[in-house]
């Protein structure tokens, strides 16, 4: 087991859902294996996609998490979902492809998209309340993907902590450990990460707007 | 306390992470300070969202996976130096 996954076994909270199929994947069945990998790729593969922008890498990560699951499976107690436990293995192996690949070690200033203020301490053109969509599911899917592109314009590590936080429901302490940083890092690159996603989502929801 | 001060540490005050006395000043800010009313439902608005643009329903998960990943996935497994015997 690599550095990046050596929390692998630890860290996993757990609920026993597969009893028949763990046994035989712990006692190393090919056929129960390819079945596992057919069963939970195509998950393993949308959650890859989120942190790794090209199809290539996102299927390397892939191919890297049934890898250390696999060398990881006989410790595994079945205290977790199979789903739960690869959904992490999952993210651990998107993260050190972007490690590898130096993607979260560049910090783009996000200067640009913080609020702004004036020297009293007020916000320079603070705008008009929010208004949320609840109309058609076409509005709604239109708003959803507004949110993913504006996701996709946040610099590398503020895009990774926000989904490892909002959107895959890491803990700070957990975030910290995923990417060998420190808990009030995590939380600093949260908010900042948070507040410039807002700004680029006031041209769609801020009040007025056509979204 | 300003509308900067108030957003510096909006998310410690969302998490409530804040002294009693912090929560108050803020608490006094937010009295006076619709504009800053309106600041935390959209902050809270982009957490919902974020969280929702990928966890939906119509989250776009491939419903089948390439061949050619489940193939490249059991070749590295026999390739794995480390697989367990």
């Amino acid at each position: 087991m690599n550095a990046e996954n050596s929390d692998l076994r630890g860290k996993t909270e757990v609920r026993s859902e597969e009893g028949a199929p763990l046994t035989a994947l712990r006692a190393g069945d090919p056929a129960a294996f390819e079945r596992l990998v057919r069963e939970h790729a195509p998950r393993m593969l949308a959650v890859a996609r989120r942190y790794l922008r090209r199809e290539d890498d996102a299927e390397v990560a892939v191919q890297d998490a049934f890898v250390s699951a696999h060398r990881a499976l006989p410790g595994f107690q079945g205290e977790a979902g199979l789903g739960t436990w690869l959904h992490r293995i999952t993210v651990n192996a998107a993260l050190g492809l972007l490690r590898r690949k130096r993607r979260l070690e560049r910090e783009t200033s996000l200067e640009d998209l913080l609020p702004r203020f004036r020297s009293d301490g007020h916000r320079e053109a603070p705008g008009l309340p929010w208004v949320e969509s609840r109309e058609s599911r076409l509005e709604q899917e239109e708003a959803r993907r507004k949110v993913r592109e504006a996701l996709d314009q946040l610099p590398e590590i503020h895009r990774t902590v926000l989904m490892l936080r909002d959107i895959d429901g890491f803990d700070t302490g957990e975030t910290a450990t995923l990417l060998g940083i420190n808990d009030n890092a995590v939380k600093a690159r949260l908010h900042r990460a948070r507040l410039a996603l807002r700004t680029l989502l006031e041209p769609h929801f801020g009040g007025g707007s056509d979204a | 306390m300003t509308c900067k001060e108030f957003i510096d540490i909006l998310d410690a005050y969302l998490e409530g992470g804040l002294t009693p006395e912090q929560r108050a000043e803020i608490s006094a800010h937010l009295h006076l300070c619709p504009e800053c009313v309106d600041y935390i439902d959209s902050y809270r608005f982009t957490i919902r969202a974020a969280r929702d643009c990928c966890c939906g329903a119509e989250d776009p998960v491939p419903t089948d996976v390439p061949e050619e990943l489940v193939q490249a996935v059991l070749a590295a497994l026999k390739q794995d130096p480390d697989r367990p015997s």
